[in-house]
């Protein structure tokens, strides 16, 4: 595996929401050194045919065009399949130059792992290439529900237009779902409800790596959508399907497979019993999320912007358990 | 991976980086905001300063802005007969009107509530003999009100008006504590839009709370479309040796949805 460069412009661009805080205004600076940088997206070969370009890790910003995300494709005899096509259009199209770098297959399905706008708003800079858009049976609802708030609100970060339509999947998979690209073909697996309600995972059958999507993170803090008791169950369930590698949704490219989900699987296991042990002594949940989970704080990047928000989303949920 | 409040946030970061430089601007825009309510909610009524009566409690800024916690107290021994929260920046700025009645001890209030933008949250004491006090507390939260609740539509829907409720302390006959009463209930407030129909989900709301003690009445809640999502209420109340809560809630659609509890709960 080759080493992974970050973008040096991308990375100088790139505001944390610190930074933003702080009262660096985006919107008037020169936008020049702020653009990334057209051009295919660099990847890393995981595994032969699987491309994956590592994301930042950092949030949306106007600069990074929302390039956060793990994101890549397969190629096999024939065809080739991308699973998850970015966070904006820029990034979208930044992914489709990396393809074509790679080879001249025609692109026959667009995975979406799930709803976040860092995985689905690149879909629509693959139009031209007319492939079949797939999806968890649960995506198009998330996507009416929530599409046009994602939209509206990278938009505002990213600059008007720069995040994409709402690309809803045609193919969607209930359960199981097997995509043949010749000599190669991906299972995809339908979870029910565990980082969000509509996670898909792709097992690639030639290389046994496993692309989980948000349904693991490795290194970034975890965000909490779906539920918490489900994505611990899911966790295991994974573990369980025999793959070597796997591929994160945030993280390195590629992780050992299952050794990797064993930080997330503790912080979710002690996310949830310390939420069950606030709920249970009436912590209000405001203190509640200010102080649960605090063994986890530098063991994450990202910590402090999303711990508290899994706490109240944990909590809600435990309080009708 | 994110779930996109906490980008809402980023957003309101990014577009108030420039809030230093706009401070005084703000500080007087804020001010002219709540005289302005002020007179549209109590009319001519003078409003007075109430810090020395009660006190706000909200996070400086929310980790969520569809659930933001607020806590109002009030010094005990006063007299208090109805409590208002009023969240400045919202679409509809009255959060909730509690009355008092007899069995309540209304020193200390607890709910969640959405945020649509920074704002000033104002806690307004009447007491009983009319007089109108407020305090104030200002929360860094933003797109609490028109971010959508949660994906499954149908699975909010599924436990619609199921009711929870427990003592936060001890039980104690004629000694005050706290209970904290759950309702499921996805309170829709009209302002998330579905993408394909391009409309609106329609407003579902818990628009009022009604509990009483052993037929006498605890309090009765006017809400409005801030409560978060399956709303979560915490009041006081003075139980006697044995009795029952009683709690019936009305939605917006109609609905009317009633439970009761003894207190102390009888051993299962």
């Amino acid at each position: 595996m080759g080493a992974f460069r970050r973008n040096k412009m991308m990375q100088r661009s790139s505001v944390s929401r610190r930074q933003a805080m702080a009262g660096l205004c985006l919107c008037c600076l020169p936008t020049t050194r702020l653009l990334a940088a057209e051009g295919p997206a660099r990847m890393v070969q995981v595994a032969p045919g699987i491309y994956i370009r590592h994301g930042l890790t950092a949030d949306a910003a106007a600069g990074n065009a929302d390039a956060i995300a793990n994101i890549g494709f397969i190629v096999g005899a024939h065809s080739v399949a991308v699973f998850d096509p970015g966070g904006s259009l820029a990034d979208g199209r930044a992914l489709s130059l990396a393809v074509r770098a790679a080879t001249k297959l025609p692109i026959r399905y667009v995975i979406l792992s799930h709803e976040h706008p860092d995985h689905v708003f690149g879909a629509a800079a693959f139009a031209p290439d007319h492939p079949v858009f797939v999806g968890h049976a649960m995506l198009p609802e998330a996507l009416a529900a929530r599409g046009t708030f994602y939209q509206a609100g990278l938009d505002r970060i990213l600059g008007q237009g720069k995040a994409g339509p709402v690309i809803t999947p045609t193919r969607l998979v209930h359960d199981r779902d097997s995509l043949d690209l010749g000599g190669r073909s991906l299972t995809l697996t339908a979870h029910p409800p565990a980082h969000t309600t509509c996670d898909l995972s792709a097992l690639d059958s030639l290389s046994g790596v496993l692309l989980t999507g948000d349904l693991l993170f490795v290194q970034r803090v975890p965000a909490l959508d779906g539920s918490l008791s489900g994505w611990i169950s899911e966790l295991s369930k994974l573990k369980a399907l025999g793959a070597r590698n796997a591929v994160p949704g945030h993280g390195p490219v590629s992780v050992p497979w299952p050794g990797a989900a064993a930080d997330l699987k503790r912080y979710l296991t002690v996310l949830q019993s310390q939420t069950r042990a606030a709920v249970a002594a009436a912590v209000p949940i405001g203190q509640a999320a200010s102080e649960v989970a605090a063994s986890e704080r530098g063991k994450w990047r990202l910590f402090d912007d999303y711990n508290g928000r899994n706490v109240i989303e944990a909590y809600r949920q435990i309080e009708w358990e | 991976m994110k779930r996109w409040l906490s980008c809402a946030v980023l957003v309101g970061a990014a577009c108030f980086g420039t809030v230093s430089a706009r401070a005084e601007e703000t500080l007087a825009s804020r001010a002219q905001r709540w005289t302005e309510l002020e007179h549209a909610l109590f009319g001519s009524r003078t409003v007075l300063d109430g810090s020395a009566l009660l006190s706000v409690q909200t996070p400086v800024r929310a980790m969520d802005a569809a659930l933001v916690p607020v806590g109002i107290t009030v010094a005990k021994g006063s007299g208090i007969k109805g409590l208002y929260l009023v969240i400045d920046d919202n679409p509809a700025p009255m959060a909730a009107h509690f009355s008092f009645g007899p069995e309540a001890d209304p020193h200390a209030l607890h709910l969640r509530v959405r945020v649509d933008q920074y704002t000033l949250v104002h806690a307004v004491a009447e007491t009983k003999d009319g007089k109108l006090y407020s305090v104030a507390s200002f929360v860094k939260a933003a797109g609490g009100c028109s971010a959508p609740a949660g994906t499954d539509a149908a699975d909010a829907l599924k436990d619609i008006g199921h009711m929870k409720l427990r003592l936060l302390g001890g039980f104690a006959p004629n000694e005050p504590v706290e209970a904290q009463l759950l309702i499921r209930h996805p309170n829709f407030n009209g302002m998330q839009m579905n993408q394909v129909t391009r409309l609106y989900t329609p407003a579902r709301f818990i628009n009022s709370v009604d509990v009483s003690y052993n037929n006498a009445k605890v309090f009765h809640l006017d809400s409005d479309i801030s409560l978060s999502s399956d709303p979560a209420i915490t009041f006081g109340f003075v139980p006697h040796d044995k009795g029952e809560l009683e709690v019936v809630a009305h939605d917006t659609k109609g609905s009317i949805f009633t439970d009761s509890f003894d207190v102390p709960a009888r051993a299962s």
